[in-house]
């Protein structure tokens, strides 16, 4: 059956992308042609919007064993060993059915990193929702939470931290991301190339059913509209007790040595699997669609095609070696079947019940895709669009303020969320969720790896460069705070449509706030992933880059924790505080604004103080250290007091920063900055650090007491700290659910 | 001393268990295929925590039929020493090998944490590294760990010391306020009549060692070692009114 022009239309392919297949085929599509196309060319597949920007990012390092392109990246982090890690959005599935959404996000993200031979160790997820007192927001909230907790933690791999922010901007756009760290042995390190002319393709777990076809090309790559809930059937469903099996069963599979290439069916299922392979090995494929297992009966090559059904893996198996493979999936009862092979022709070919429904240049799907250098426009300024200190009116109680901030919905808490997921499991989990960064340790050796996940989407709103450079320093401060060194970076850049000038210049300008970060503080972005028409109704989401930062402590031993840890020890500043409120929490929370400008960044400066922490961190000097971030100086102070994961709350006696109003000096979220506590006899040692490195440190005061005292400010029992600051979210979310059953 | 642990498709604590046991604390350890039908020669096994089988229809309820459960409920009839942590524990339960069921949490939803425990019987070849009364902390990780009985399995578990462990706060307090699951009595750990099963939701196997956050959970396995080359766990009774009697038949259903 020939395709037409509207059927293209129907199918997300523009006129002019329609007549550019029309050219590379010399002849009309077929209706599984078109499929494919529309498929391969959906913004999700071929990035055409971002793939000329992304040319941008560093990408290579030293270190760096595989950069973009493939499953995931890799990085070597020595004896042999190397850590594997991505990042990838599942946003648009995740408004419309946030159960099914938020968990088929992290089995694809999960199977990315087993494709590359590593075993997934440790999960995070970004999460951001619209305003916690919308409507919506409760059930999505749940249905996320439950959906990462239930997939994860049936799988058996730890969710050990990330990012939840709630913001009216994400009201109808939430933002799901979600990454795996894997580790794997350099030298059994997997590419997904379909190398080797005749090599068999097996065809490995579930079954292929009706679910997901179209996800990627109309799901995730267009905007939602009011009838969005329509979209739901486009949703997988998905079945982490397979995902397990399928995981061990691979991870066996590639132990053997008789397999060439794995990948993961993901987005565009088989299509894609099969393309992108073909593609990476210069070779062609052949797919013979009646031989790959079905779920139901009377199902068409199209929809062979396009099934998005989860839990599925494209093998590439050394020819005569098929019986090996096929016999560890059996012992793990799942299907193994060949569903077509290797071929020298360059061309992606399906047949089915002998006829060629597909026939197609492999290059015109994966490389020579198209990719549009869409025009950018700066949007123009909005008036009074900075705040201004003069005009705003100092809080009377800073007592109230503090606790306030700290129970409002972006600095409370996450307990509520992280308690649904399993952060043990694997027995590898040293820093568990509450501290700037999770840590693990790689098992036989001394070391460990520091991960952070983490978005700003107020400093990004406001200025999307200088934005991104905050995320990617505030990232690489994570890390530093738990005494890793920065390595690398995999990030997920979500907005709204790039068919839109304005748009398209957020995201420029947030590519050169990327690449300049990643450049300075030496961190190449390994991997990623672009989630565009994050859009409803024409409303957009702020540009919202989510940076996850890979660190390695070459002595696990010597991490460190953001809590304070014994009485007397010595609390201190390190860093400038400005006059700086612009974007702060602070001022949205107590004076409702949400205006620039934006906190003033150099990044000689962030990188003296990650030396200052890292050397001070290697001498084992420091007992805690934890980025001054959202909430300013009194908020990371009391987070400091309050988050012990022993459950031991410790309080402090400190001086306010002189020269400065209070309010800034308290709740400004100037860069670049820790607070660090140590024994006071360290205190010199830690002098001579910062003089070197000439980063500005300040004696605040000491830990102690059951009191968080600020100078003349603050004056508050920890336990009304505790109470604010740690049932917060709780007590929303559940409040609200007994209202709603009611 | 050797040791066996099940992968039931679907287990997920078995490689961080056996990576203890033979890392941590040196035992022999072989891992057990839920497909086999026979057992090599052990000394302790160890039904794991995860999701057997997928846990859609009850958890444990499929494992309890898979073949392994054969010999396994053999070797618990034959006095061996079987520890079931998390869904080890479901699965005994379903199998009638322990009283009493496990359900969903009364907050309806997954909870991963570190909780305080008091251990109540430390007459056991489980637990005998303990201080009585002593109050540790292990972290708990289950959708469905609620503890439920009959009045008279409870009376029964109560009168003859078969309750190891209950969840408590940070003083040794058991109450509403302690109880992170809904569990009756606040019940944490059972064991079987004669003494050589035990049950637990917490996970010893995650509170090892110091750098991964506690060293609360390594004892339970040392008093297993030392009760195995002491024998002394065969002494039933111990002389104590609480202690661990050995009927001559095994299982409560």
């Amino acid at each position: 059956m020939e395709a037409s022009l509207e059927q293209a239309l129907e199918h997300g392919l523009t006129e002019g992308e329609y007549r550019k297949v029309l050219e590379v085929l010399g002849r009309v599509p077929s209706l599984e042609e078109l499929g494919v196309f529309s498929a391969m060319w959906s913004e999700h597949c071929s990035y055409k919007s971002s793939r000329l920007l992304l040319r941008e990012l560093p990408t290579s390092g030293p270190h760096v064993l595989q950069g973009p392109g493939e499953n995931a990246g890799v990085v070597d982090v020595g004896e042999g060993l190397a850590v594997v890690f991505k990042i990838e959005s599942h946003n648009h599935p995740s408004f419309v059915e946030p159960y099914q959404g938020a968990a088929t996000g992290v089995g694809g993200i999960l199977r990315d990193i087993f494709a590359m031979g590593a075993r997934p160790v440790a999960s995070l997820n970004s999460l951001r929702f619209g305003a916690l007192d919308h409507p919506r927001t409760n059930y999505l909230l749940r249905g996320v939470v439950a959906g990462i907790g239930d997939y994860g933690n049936s799988v058996g791999v730890p969710t050990v931290g990330g990012e939840v922010y709630f913001d009216p901007a994400y009201d109808r756009n939430i933002l799901v991301n979600a990454f795996t760290l894997g580790i794997v042995r350099v030298d059994s390190l997997y590419r997904a190339a379909a190398a080797g002319v005749g090599n068999p393709l097996l065809y490995v777990g579930s079954k292929t059913g009706r679910d997901g076809i179209h996800g990627a090309s109309l799901l995730a790559s267009a905007e939602f509209d009011s009838d969005s809930d329509k979209k739901r059937p486009t949703v997988q469903v998905g079945d982490p007790f397979t995902e397990k099996l399928l995981m061990e069963a691979c991870l066996e599979a590639i132990g053997t040595g008789s397999l060439v290439g794995i990948q993961d069916m993901g987005a565009a299922g088989l299509t894609s699997s099969a393309a992108e392979m073909a593609g990476r090995g210069g070779n062609g494929v052949e797919l013979d669609l009646c031989a790959v297992p079905k779920r139901e009966s009377g199902m068409t090559p199209y929809e062979v095609l396009l099934s998005e059904s989860q839990e599925r893996m494209l093998l590439v198996v050394k020819a005569g070696e098929e019986e090996k493979v096929k016999s560890i999936f059996s012992k793990w009862d799942l299907d193994a079947v060949v569903v077509g092979r290797v071929t020298g022709s360059g061309r992606f070919r399906a047949t089915w019940e002998g006829r060629v429904v597909a026939d197609i240049p492999v290059a015109a799907l994966t490389t020579e895709a198209p990719a549009y250098a869409r025009p950018r426009a700066q949007p123009a300024e909005e008036e009074s669009a900075e705040a201004s200190l003069g005009k705003l009116p100092e809080p009377m109680d800073y007592n109230d303020v503090v606790l306030r901030l700290l129970g409002s919905p972006n600095l409370c808490s996450r307990e509520w969320v992280y308690r649904q997921y399993d952060s043990y499991v694997g027995g590898d989990t040293v820093v568990r969720p509450g501290s700037d960064a999770a840590v693990l340790r790689l098992d036989d050796t001394k070391k460990g790896v520091a991960i952070s996940l983490d978005g700003n989407s107020r400093f990004c709103r406001l200025d999307p460069y200088v934005g991104a450079v905050i995320a990617v320093a505030e990232g690489a401060r994570n890390v530093v705070a738990s005494g890793a060194r920065p390595l690398a970076i995999t990030n997920c850049l979500n907005f709204g449509n790039p068919e839109k000038p304005q748009v398209m210049w957020q995201f420029e300008e947030t590519i050169y706030g990327l690449r300049d970060a990643c450049r300075a503080l030496g961190t190449p972005v390994v991997s990623g992933n672009v989630s565009f028409y994050n859009e409803t109704e024409g409303q957009g989401i702020p540009p919202t880059p989510v940076i996850g930062m890979v660190g390695l402590l070459e002595d696990v031993g010597f991490h460190l924790t953001q809590w304070f840890k014994e009485e007397g020890d010595v609390i201190v500043l390190l860093g400038r505080s400005r006059e700086e409120i612009g974007g702060s929490e602070y001022l949205h929370v107590i004076h409702g604004e949400i205006k620039g400008p934006v906190p003033w960044i150099d990044l000689k400066v962030e990188k003296a103080l990650h030396s200052v922490c890292l050397a001070a961190a290697r001498d084992g000097i420091l007992r805690s250290a934890h980025d001054v971030a959202e909430g300013g100086l009194a908020v990371a102070l009391a987070e400091s007091c309050l988050s012990a994961d022993n459950g031991v709350m410790l309080g402090a006696r400190v001086e306010a920063e002189a020269g400065l109003r209070p309010d800034a000096a308290l709740f400004g979220e100037s860069q670049s900055r820790m607070i660090v506590s140590l024994r006071r006899r360290h205190l010199n040692q830690l002098r001579e650090l910062c003089r070197r490195e000439q980063v500005p440190m300040l004696v605040l005061g000491e830990v102690g007491g059951n009191r968080l005292e600020i100078g003349e400010y603050v004056d508050l029992p920890l336990k009304h700290l505790y109470e604010s600051w740690k049932g917060a979210l709780g007590r929303q979310v559940e409040g609200r659910a007994r209202v709603a059953v009611a | 001393m050797k040791w066996g642990i099940v992968t039931f498709p679907g287990s997920n604590d078995d490689r961080a268990t056996a990576r203890v046991l033979s890392r941590v604390l040196g035992q022999e350890t072989c891992m057990l295929w839920h497909k086999d039908y026979r057992l090599p020669e052990l000394d302790c096994i160890i039904l794991p925590g995860g999701f057997s089988y997928g846990d859609y229809l009850r958890c444990g309820s499929m494992a309890r039929f898979s073949p392994i459960m054969g010999p396994v409920r053999e070797f618990c009839e034959a006095g061996g020493l079987v520890l079931g942590i998390c869904n080890g524990f479901q699965i005994l339960c379903e199998a009638g090998i322990l009283p009493g069921a496990l359900i969903r949490n009364r907050s309806l939803l997954f909870v991963c944490q570190r909780v305080h425990l008091k251990v109540e019987n430390t007459d056991t070849p489980f637990t005998h590294r303990y201080r009585a009364g002593e109050v540790i902390r292990l972290p708990i990780k289950h959708g469905e760990g609620a503890y439920v009985a009959s009045e008279e399995v409870l009376e029964a578990l109560e009168r003859e010391g078969r309750i190891l462990l209950r969840y408590a706060d940070a003083d040794g307090q058991v109450g509403p306020h302690s109880n992170p699951n809904g569990s009756m009595r606040s019940i944490a750990a059972v064991l079987n009549e004669r003494g050589n099963v035990l049950g637990l939701m917490p996970h010893p196997e995650y509170a090892v060692e110091t750098l991964t956050g506690s060293e609360d959970g390594r004892r339970l396995f040392l008093s297993i070692i030392e009760a195995h080359a002491s024998g002394a766990w065969r002494r039933a009774g111990r002389g104590s009114q609480n202690g661990v009697q050995a009927p001559p038949e095994a299982g409560n259903r």
